[in-house]
């Protein structure tokens, strides 16, 4: 059982604020969701969680199982167990999904240790296979030319192999049609578990109709300032993000 | 006012390649025909008439004079061969099983490869007894554009051996004819020389690696070893021929390398040649294209990897002499630590050579902020229905990419080198061998061990 537990965060670009201190505690197997308008610092959140570095943390901690992440550099936090799903994953031309996710898995073996290719292989494979990708995108270079939707079974893709205690999914369902948008969470779906803590991010409600949270939060100017079940979900998309402004400011 | 021009008094024009010197190589001469030695003294004389390149020389531009020094070495002699092996430890399997091994310019090693009847896959001095008009024609024919007038001079006089593959008319070679020039013992000067004729729709590949011993088994560590190379490689595409080059050089970290190369490229040709830069203290490369007919095709790749405090000078022409011809040149090199590139590329296009089509490109990955790419691409154009392009970048490791791959738990070294691969890999794509392909990527890898 672990747990990713956000305490009081506050995070700038350059000298702007963005997160104004937030909290959340996500435990090994429950799916929680963030939902807020654009701006908001949803993007931020994911982003600082994975080490980026133009952002800087002036204030809270984040813990992976009782131990700060943020004194680590982005490849340790991706060791410890923390996986981001970006919405805009960057390409790399020359280098090949295979060789990447080599790479990849190589950085967590111990040193002098060798990757034992033919079994490397087989896990590929089979979990292509599970989230039913072609085995000829292997080869291709990572995101180079992708579509939007082969862009985010790539990110599923690395996530399933990478096996995260983790994973933070930043806008995983913008510029998909429903029918990528389906292959996306069935393969979320798929990796759903109890050693596998989720937080997904999200503008809108269509992705939480296919991977369904155990809990919904409302972030709004850099903070949570709702928190409920999936019910909460519906009710957003009923009265709009307006209907939050405005009980925050009655409140 | 005067300029002042460094002192070159360390440098003697002649260095270690004395009257006595050459005397002493022709001496060592057993058999060799009369116009070859006759070739040979005129080459010495025109040596030792030429001076060293100087400061003001434009084909030297930000080359490094002080370096470029003749003197310390002694001509490589075949005591000094006895060792020869044909096999390197580590070389890639495509690599290792060489169809003809140079040991200091001596033959140390052939495999007796089952060929098509008329391809000759032999040594130059077989090849000056067994086909001397071929030799007569085509041996160092071309023109010497690019600077190293003398070097060629140098080369010619000393060469005492070297591969010669010739593939007549219409025979396609399945596998590639591999070539090793190796070089061994203290401040050895060696000279090595590859001519391919391939001859109308005539099909081939052909691999030149050049090694120091230990450079490739034990990297870094090789870096005792001073030499000086001074090599020439020439190709001839006749109507119709396909010929695909490798020059793949991995010199020891103390070496002078001077590599002249010449190709030409006749009717609806096509050649593609990928030179590989690894070793060396300081290396030079001249790459000549002729484009002679209508339809003719030059593909000129290059990738290096420069470390330390490593020099790679890199100078190309692609000519343009008749209509209809393309030409299309991409060199990618890295740079690490203090390490210095110089590209300089220029695109000639004849009054009479309408609808060229003619590319050039020169990238540069900056891996340190003390490494120095210096890049001179250039054009000339004489017709006016033409489509010619270059341009030169120098970048560093995009900061985002870095991010993407350290978030997935690779080190940032490790992305980095992923990264550099990656930019490679642009170049290594055009080769249709996959096992070529992987052969020089594992190649490379030796540098990053």
């Amino acid at each position: 059982m672990s747990s990713l537990v956000i305490q009081d965060l506050h995070v700038t670009i350059g000298e702007k604020p963005i997160v104004k201190g937030l909290s959340l505690t996500i435990n090994s197997g429950e799916v929680h969701a963030i939902m807020g308008p654009n701006g908001t610092g949803k993007s931020t959140l994911a982003k600082v969680i994975a080490g980026h570095p133009d952002y800087t943390v002036t204030g809270g901690d984040v813990l992976l199982d009782g131990e700060s992440l943020l004194a680590k550099e982005a490849d340790e936090r991706a060791r410890a167990g923390v996986f981001v799903a970006f919405q805009y994953p960057s390409e790399i031309p020359g280098v090949s999904i295979a060789n990447f996710l080599r790479a990849a898995q190589q950085a967590r073996m111990a040193e002098g240790e060798e990757l034992d290719a033919t079994a490397y292989y087989k896990r590929l494979y089979a979990k292509m296979d599970m989230l039913k990708i072609d085995r000829k995108f292997t080869s291709r270079s990572v995101n180079e030319g992708f579509s939007g939707g082969e862009k985010k079974r790539c990110e599923i893709l690395q996530m399933a192999m990478l096996e995260p205690k983790f994973a933070l999914m930043d806008e995983t369902d913008s510029g998909l049609d429903i029918d990528a948008l389906r292959i996306v969470a069935d393969g979320v779906n798929t990796l759903r578990g109890p050693n596998l803590g989720v937080l997904m991010i999200t503008h809108y409600q269509r992705l939480l109709n296919y991977i369904v949270p155990d809990f919904v939060h409302v972030m709004y100017d850099g903070r949570i300032v709702k928190s409920g079940d999936k019910t909460l979900a519906l009710e957003l998309e009923a009265k709009g993000y307006d209907w939050v402004k405005k009980e925050l400011v009655t409140a | 006012m005067s300029a002042s021009v460094p002192s070159s008094t360390a440098r003697s024009p002649l260095g270690s390649f004395t009257a006595d010197a050459f005397a002493a190589h022709l001496a060592s001469l057993d058999g060799a025909p009369a116009w070859w030695l006759e070739r040979k003294r005129a080459a010495y004389e025109r040596f030792a008439a030429l001076p060293l390149p100087a400061r003001t020389d434009e084909a030297w531009r930000f080359s490094s004079l002080q370096g470029l020094t003749l003197d310390g070495f002694h001509v490589g002699t075949p005591a000094e061969a006895t060792q020869a092996d044909d096999r390197i430890p580590d070389l890639p399997a495509a690599l290792a099983r060489p169809d003809l091994a140079f040991t200091n310019n001596h033959l140390s090693a052939r495999a007796t490869t089952p060929r098509p009847a008329g391809v000759v896959v032999s040594t130059l001095t077989e090849a000056a007894a067994s086909h001397p008009e071929l030799l007569k024609a085509h041996f160092m024919a071309q023109p010497q554009k690019l600077g190293s007038e003398k070097f060629a001079a140098l080369h010619a006089a000393f060469v005492r051996d070297g591969a010669f593959v010739y593939v007549p008319r219409g025979v396609e070679l399945a596998g590639p004819i591999v070539i090793h020039h190796r070089v061994t013992g203290p401040a050895t000067a060696i000279f090595p020389h590859t001519l391919v004729i391939a001859e109308e729709n005539a099909k081939a590949t052909v691999i030149d690696l050049f090694y120091a011993d230990a450079r490739l088994s034990l990297p870094g560590t090789a870096a005792a070893l001073p030499h000086f190379a001074c090599g020439a490689n020439d190709l001839y595409a006749a109507h119709g021929a396909q010929l695909t080059y490798v020059g793949a050089q991995a010199w020891s970290y103390e070496t002078l390398s001077l590599q002249l190369n010449s190709t030409v490229v006749r009717r609806d040709a096509r050649v593609q040649s990928l030179n590989l830069h690894l070793g060396g203290r300081q290396s030079r490369h001249e790459s000549l294209s002729q484009l002679q007919a209508p339809g003719a095709l030059s593909e000129m790749l290059a990738l290096t990897v420069a470390d330390g405090s490593q020099e790679f000078d890199q100078r190309t022409l692609q000519i343009h002499q008749a209509p209809d011809t393309k030409s299309d040149l991409l060199y990618k090199n890295s740079l690490r630590q203090t390490a210095k590139t110089i590209f300089s590329g220029l695109i000639v296009v004849d009054p009479d050579a309408q609808r060229t089509d003619a590319y050039q490109s020169n990238r540069n990955l900056m891996l340190s902020e003390e490494a120095e790419a210096n890049s001179l691409p250039g054009l000339e154009i004489q017709a006016n229905d033409v489509r010619c392009t270059h341009g030169a970048t120098s970048s560093r490791i995009d900061p985002e990419q870095e991010f993407y791959l350290q978030a997935r738990g690779i080190p940032r070294e490790a992305a980095d080198k992923l990264l550099t691969f990656g930019f490679f890999e642009e170049v290594l794509n055009r080769l249709t061998d996959d096992e070529l392909h992987a052969a020089l990527r594992a190649l490379i890898e030796t540098q990053f061990e």
